[in-house]
C-alpha cells in the first residue's frame, strides 16, 4: 500500500521518468549491441560481450569511405550555409527593405516541406539538367546547404533580435569604421550563436538520409550506407560508429550545459 | 566597402541577402517548378514528353488513396500519442526539474544524436520475437505464442512516434516555460483547485506550443517512409514509400512527381482544417 501511495503522490514524476526511459531505451540498445558478439549474420539477439567490434570498427567494406564522405559533406555544407545564413539573418533583423516578409516565408518554407518532396524535387532538377549536374558528392553538398540555411537563419536571428547595439554605436563613435566594428564587436558577440547554429547544421547534415538518398546517385554517406546494408544485415560495426557519433555529440552538448550552468553561477556571483 | 554602403544605404540588405536567396531560389523553388513540369509529363523512362497530362494526378489519387489515407492516419495517431507522452514530461521539466532542466532537455534531444536509421533499427532489437517486450507480452498472454510485434502497424506507428517526439516536446517546453508563475498563484488565491488552475491557466497558455509541436510532428510523419520500410510490411506502406519506389526503383517520374504534389496539397488541406479548428490566431502565434 505504501508503494501505491508513493506512486500516487509522485505520479507526474514517475510518468516523466518513464517517458525519459522510453526515450533512452533505443539509444541504450544501439550502444549495447555495439558490444554484441553475434553468432550469425543478424545482430538482433544478444549473444555475448566483446570489444572486437570497436577494435575492428572499419572491418566492414565501404563503412570508412561512407563516414569520411559524411564528414566532408557536413563540414563543407555547414561552412557555406553558415556564411550565407548569417548574412541573411543580419539583413532580415537589421534592415527594413521591400520583400522582407516574403524573404521570411522563403526561409520558412524548406523547413515545413516534407523531406521526401525536397529530395524528389532536387532529383528532378538534377535529372533534367544532366549537362550541369552529375549525381554525387556535389549534388549532396548542394542539397545539404539548401536545407541547412533555414535553420542557421532562424538560430542566428533569435540571437540578433536580443542584440545590444550600443556597443557597436560606441565603437563607431570611437572612430571604428563599419568593417572594423563588425570584425571586433559584432562577430565576437555573435560567435556563440553562430557556433551553435553551425553545430546544429553539421548535426542535421550528418544525420540526413532522405534528401541525401535522392541526391546521392551512387555516392554513399554513412546513413545511405546503413540503408543499403539494412536490407541484408546490419553488422555491429554500424552500431559502433553510431555510438561514437552519439558520444561525441552528447559530450559536446553536456559541456555546453555545464558551461552555461557555470557562467550563470558566475554572473550571480558578480551581482 | 564602408563608404560604398554609405553612398547606397538601401543596397546593403540586398547584398547581404543575395547569395542565400539565390541558393534557396535555385535549389528549392526552381526544383519545385521542375517537379511540377515533370508531374504533367507522359511516357516511359527515359522518353518523357510534356503533354499537360493532368490525368497523372487523378490516376495517382485513385491508385494510391489507401497509402495516402494510411500516411495521414499513422501521422495523426503518432502525433496524438507524442503529445500525450510529451506534455506531462515537459510540464514536469518546466515546473519541477529546477536546476536539472537543461539536463532533462538534453534527454529529449538525445535521440537526435543517434542517426535516424539506426535509432529506427534499434526498434528491431527491442520488438524482436526473441526480445524482452514480446517475451513479457507472451508470458502474460497479451500475445499468443506465435504472435509478434515486428512488421505490424503497431511497430510502424511506434517508430514514427519515437522518431518525431522531440519535434513535439521542444516547442511544448518553450511555451510552458514562459508561463508566468504568478498567474498560477493568482488562480490559487482565487480558490481554484490544481485541476482548475491547470485547465483554465496552464493549458490555454501552452496552446501555441501544442499547435507548433503538432505541426512539426505531423508534417514530417506524413511524408515518412523509413519506419514503414524498416518496421513494417507492404501492408503498412505509406505514400512516402510509393514516391520513393517510383522515383528510384521503377523510374516512373511523372507519377512520383504528381504524388509529391498530392502529398503537399493534402498536408496543406490538413493544416487548413486544423487552423479552422484551433483558430488562425493561434497558428500564426
Amino acid at each position: 500500500m505504501t508503494v501505491w501511495r508513493f506512486v500516487k503522490r509522485h505520479a507526474l514524476t514517475v510518468y516523466a521518468l518513464l517517458v525519459v526511459g522510453y526515450l533512452m531505451l533505443p539509444i541504450a540498445v544501439v550502444i549495447l549491441f555495439s558490444f554484441n558478439d553475434p553468432a550469425g549474420r543478424f545482430n538482433y539477439v544478444w549473444q555475448g560481450f566483446t570489444l572486437d567490434n570497436w577494435a575492428d570498427w572499419d572491418g566492414v567494406l565501404g563503412l570508412r569511405e561512407a563516414l569520411v564522405t559524411s564528414i566532408q559533406v557536413g563540414l563543407f555544407a555547414t561552412l557555406v550555409a553558415t556564411v550565407l545564413g548569417v548574412l541573411m539573418a543580419m539583413a532580415i533583423v537589421r534592415h527594413g527593405f521591400r520583400g522582407r516578409a516574403s524573404t521570411n516565408v522563403l526561409v520558412f518554407l524548406p523547413m515545413s516541406t516534407p523531406e521526401i518532396v525536397l529530395g524528389a524535387s532536387l532529383l528532378t532538377l538534377f535529372l533534367n539538367m544532366t549537362s550541369v549536374f552529375s549525381l554525387g558528392f556535389w549534388t549532396i553538398f548542394i542539397a545539404h546547404v539548401m536545407f541547412i540555411i533555414s535553420f542557421i537563419v532562424v538560430t542566428v536571428k533569435a540571437r540578433l533580435i536580443g542584440f545590444d547595439r550600443h556597443l557597436e554605436e560606441a565603437a563607431m563613435d570611437l572612430g571604428a569604421n563599419e568593417w572594423t566594428t563588425f570584425r571586433k564587436i559584432t562577430l565576437p558577440l555573435l560567435a556563440p550563436a553562430i557556433l551553435a547554429a553551425a553545430l546544429l547544421g553539421f548535426a542535421l547534415s550528418i544525420d540526413d538520409f532522405v534528401i541525401t538518398y535522392f541526391a546521392a546517385g551512387g555516392e554513399q554517406t554513412f546513413p545511405v550506407f546503413v540503408w543499403g546494408i539494412a536490407r541484408v544485415s546490419v553488422p555491429p560495426q554500424v552500431n559502433v560508429v553510431a555510438s561514437a557519433i552519439f558520444l561525441v555529440a552528447i559530450g559536446l552538448a553536456l559541456a555546453n550545459v555545464l558551461w552555461q550552468y557555470g557562467s550563470a553561477k558566475r554572473e550571480r556571483g558578480i551581482a | 566597402m564602408g563608404s560604398f554602403f554609405h553612398r547606397h544605404p538601401g543596397l546593403a540588405p540586398y547584398l547581404l541577402l543575395a547569395p542565400g536567396l539565390a541558393w534557396l531560389a535555385l535549389f528549392f523553388l526552381v526544383p519545385l517548378a521542375f517537379l511540377g513540369y515533370q508531374s504533367l509529363q507522359s511516357g516511359i523512362f527515359p522518353n518523357f514528353a510534356f503533354t499537360w497530362e493532368f490525368s497523372n494526378f487523378t490516376e495517382a489519387v485513385s491508385d494510391y488513396r489507401t497509402q495516402l489515407g494510411r500516411s495521414f492516419l499513422y501521422a495523426g495517431i503518432s502525433t496524438v500519442i507524442a503529445l500525450l507522452l510529451a506534455y506531462p514530461l515537459v510540464y514536469w521539466i518546466a515546473v519541477r526539474a529546477g536546476p536539472w532542466r537543461n539536463l532533462f532537455l538534453l534527454f529529449i534531444v538525445a535521440p537526435f544524436f543517434v542517426t535516424y536509421l539506426i535509432r529506427t533499427l534499434a526498434w528491431l532489437n527491442i520488438l524482436a520475437d526473441e526480445g524482452p517486450v514480446v517475451g513479457l507480452l507472451r508470458s502474460v498472454h497479451v500475445l499468443g505464442e506465435t504472435e509478434g510485434l515486428l512488421f505490424t502497424t503497431l511497430a510502424v506507428v511506434a517508430g514514427i512516434t519515437y522518431n518525431f517526439f522531440p519535434f513535439m516536446a521542444l516547442p511544448l517546453y518553450v511555451s510552458l516555460e514562459q508561463i508566468d508563475g504568478r498567474l498560477l498563484e493568482a488562480a490559487k488565491d482565487l480558490y481554484a483547485s490544481p485541476t482548475q488552475a491547470f485547465l483554465r491557466v496552464t493549458l490555454p497558455l501552452s496552446a501555441p506550443g501544442i499547435v507548433a509541436g503538432t505541426l512539426l510532428t505531423f508534417i514530417p510523419a506524413a511524408g515518412d517512409f523509413i519506419n514503414a520500410e524498416l518496421l513494417g510490411t507492404p501492408k503498412q506502406q505509406m505514400i512516402g514509400n510509393v514516391i520513393q519506389a517510383k522515383f528510384l526503383e521503377s523510374l516512373d517520374y511523372p507519377t512520383a512527381a504528381s504524388l509529391s504534389f498530392i502529398l503537399m496539397a493534402a498536408i496543406l488541406v490538413a493544416l487548413l482544417v486544423y487552423a479552422k479548428l484551433v483558430g488562425t490566431e493561434k497558428l500564426t502565434g
